[in-house]
């Protein structure tokens, strides 16, 4: 019989589902589960809050590391505490850390304790998009020679194959400039939330970039992101803000890298796909 | 330094060099250390990644480790995929494990001795298991699945234990050999573990080593530990990987290259990363061990060694 | 052939020619695309083999925010901003999540 990690108990124990475990390590009111022992069979309380521990504080870490400004613009006491309502609410159900937190935004919507900082839900809204732009697949971005390509009369009709780190969010409040000075700034200034914004998160290489839109600029990109082409999407614009400037807006799209290149679908069922 | 992508001119089999992990100390890869780890003189053996950081569709991670992988050889330690789990593998994720293997062409891929996933819920913990005959069988037959998918074999790690189930009905060495046996996969010995779990579950470390599978072990992992107390007050060593490797750690670890030969060795660091030249100093330490080893084990030829 | 009014195709394409003039392009950054460049937090939701920090203690404890155990006011930077009625971030609380 070998020494070491030697079975303590003096006879088999009844078999214990991972089930239990798993329960009991969520529920910090359940007490240790039956069946597990420190050595020679002593008592395992404060063993098994070890692995709660674990779990718990990773997770809540995780949450701190995907959304830094939501943590900043509460304090991190106050984070903490909601984060940990949040992690036993929703548990992770993905491996993917970094996939962690998309019902986060959700959650501060109806999370009574900070039902105040009614800009919250947003700024984590912006905190996954970026985390999801951040990691999104590698693609060229569309170039500005390719428009050339495109005969001026059809240009209207051109529509085109989107990016997959680009997002699109829109607030009501004041979400974009509380991200930015919440992330970036040492010193916090002092933001009127009450005034809404757009943003536009793209990324042309491997740095995420955002953007503050001008009126009718989100309607505009979200059209083309929906697959409208060129004309359609500017007259949506146009209906959302009288003086939306359609140059500018394209000229931001080229600079962004909102496009990885012109759909091939954009003249009508009677054209044949051809390859970009 | 190669930067340049990699030509692709007919189908070749590797796109990167040097798959094989030497028999050196190697680090665990922190984002913040890959531009130092780039541009330092001290080359270092291998540097190893966590498969699941590496699961994203792009961007700046996979560009870092490309970069890293162009000049170093490296390993995956996959810390998400469950092995232990009582409901099934997640056929998914073994797919994107076995995506992270395909484009990196890893020297070495290990998984653990534990579990992670119950029920569509992740722990983000190394939780541990019965050792007991229902789970072996379980286990062995997640490692076929794993091994079958990525078609090349695994090494297995010892995990850090702070209790114990008492349904087992066999020693974790013995639990652990049998899993080799059957499977057919290596074993990744994590010293560190070892001494934590002897501490807590109030054994002999030396005890542990002695019955353990050495001849299995393609892989040694090294790693600070965090000292608690439990409900007794007696000493409960928690695995936090935050500090430089125990002096008691270093000791095993000498005594076990002594016995086995040079071996890659990986020091891990993960919760307050420091600057990489405290990493690289742990590293060296290891190094030298190896070095110092190598020269009077008389038959050092089980890996070959790399220029 | 094109649904689009002559006008309109017109528009698009004179605003397409001014973008790529490239005017547009350096108004855009100015003007119509404020960029803000944000720290990127590159080690967000990282993976790792290691025991959580802060030992047995810190993850054991249970908070119900709907019962009395819910002491906590945000006090971060949410206190210097403004919010739409002019309160100041979280200096009054809601009354019901002070302690009992």
């Amino acid at each position: 019989m070998p020494l070491s990690a030697r079975p303590s108990s003096k006879e088999m124990a009844d078999p214990m589902s991972l089930a239990v475990f798993s329960s009991a390590l969520s529920d910090p009111q359940t007490g240790t589960p039956d069946g597990l022992v420190g050595p020679d069979g002593k008592k395992a309380a404060k063993r098994f809050n070890v692995y709660r521990n674990n779990v718990t504080v990773g997770l809540i870490g995780a949450l701190a590391d995907t959304f830094p400004a939501v943590q900043r613009l509460v304090g991190e006491q106050f984070f903490e505490a909601m984060a940990r309502v949040y992690v036993q609410t929703e548990p992770p159900s993905s491996p993917l850390l970094f996939r962690y937190g998309d019902g986060f935004a959700d959650f501060l919507e109806h999370f009574e304790p900070a039902q105040h900082l009614v800009y919250l839900p947003d700024v984590a809204r912006l905190e996954r998009a970026w985390l999801d732009a951040y990691h999104a697949a590698d693609a060229p971005v569309l170039a500005p020679e390719a428009l050339s390509t495109v005969a001026p009369e059809d240009l209207a009709d051109q529509r085109f194959d989107v990016h997959p780190a680009t997002r699109i969010i829109r607030s009501r409040f004041a979400a974009i400039s509380i991200f930015s000075a919440n992330r970036m700034s040492d010193t916090v200034p002092s933001i009127d939330t009450s005034v809404a914004e757009d943003g536009l998160i793209t990324r042309r290489d491997t740095e995420v970039e955002i953007r503050h839109l001008p009126p009718g600029a989100a309607a505009f990109f979200s059209a083309l992101v929906d697959g409208q082409p060129l004309g359609a999407a500017a007259e949506v614009a146009v209906s959302k803000a009288e003086d939306f400037n359609l140059a500018s807006a394209i000229g931001a799209m080229l600079e962004a890298g909102v496009f990885t290149g012109l759909a091939d679908t954009g003249r009508g069922e009677a054209d044949e796909p051809d390859p970009e | 330094m190669t930067t340049s992508a990699p030509t692709q001119k007919t189908q070749i089999d590797t796109r990167f060099r040097s798959a094989t992990i030497p028999p050196r100390a190697g680090a665990g890869l922190k984002p913040a250390h890959v531009d130092a780890i780039l541009n330092d003189d001290y080359r270092i053996g291998f540097l190893e990644v966590h498969a699941e950081n590496y699961m994203g569709d792009g961007g700046a991670p996979h560009r870092a480790l490309t970069a890293i992988r162009e000049q170093f050889p490296i390993s995956v330690h996959g810390v998400g995929l469950s092995i232990g789990s009582e409901n099934g593998l997640d056929n998914t994720h073994i797919e994107r494990l076995k995506s992270v293997v395909d484009r990196y062409e890893p020297g070495l891929v290990s998984e653990h001795l534990a579990w992670s996933t119950h029920d569509n819920s992740y722990y983000n913990d190394l939780l541990p298991v019965p050792y007991d005959q229902p789970t072996l069988d379980r286990v062995c037959t997640h490692i076929d699945v794993v091994q079958n998918t990525l078609k090349r074999k695994i090494l297995l790690e010892n995990p850090s234990t702070y209790l114990q189930f008492e349904q087992s009905t066999m020693s974790e060495t013995d639990f652990v050999r049998e899993i080799a046996q059957r499977t057919g996969c290596g074993l990744l010995l994590d010293i560190n573990n070892v001494f934590i779990s002897a501490t807590n579950q109030n054994y002999k470390p030396m005890t542990y080593l002695s019955e353990f599978p050495l001849d299995r072990v393609e892989e040694i992992h090294l790693a600070g530990h965090a000292t608690d107390t439990d409900d007794e007050g007696d000493t409960l060593l928690i695995d936090a990987h935050d500090r430089p490797v125990d002096d008691a750690v270093w000791k095993l670890y000498d005594i076990v290259i002594g016995q086995i030969g040079p071996m890659p060795t990986l020091v891990e660091w993960d919760n307050d990363v420091p600057e990489w030249p405290v990493l690289r100093r742990e590293a060296k330490l290891a190094d030298e061990i190896l070095q110092r080893r190598a020269e009077t084990y008389m038959l050092g030829t089980r890996h070959a060694a790399v220029g | 052939m094109s649904k689009k009014t002559l006008a309109g195709a017109t528009a698009v394409a004179g605003a397409v020619a001014m973008a790529l003039s490239g005017a547009t392009l350096m108004a855009s950054t100015t003007a119509a695309s404020a960029k803000e460049k944000c720290y990127g937090v590159s080690l967000a939701g990282q993976n790792d083999c290691a025991a959580g920090p802060g030992t047995t203690c810190a993850g054991t404890s249970t908070v119900d925010y709907q019962g009395n155990a819910w002491k906590l006011v945000a006090d971060g930077t949410c206190t210097t901003m403004e919010l739409p009625d002019n309160r100041m971030g979280s200096l009054e609380p809601l009354d019901r999540d002070l302690p009992a």
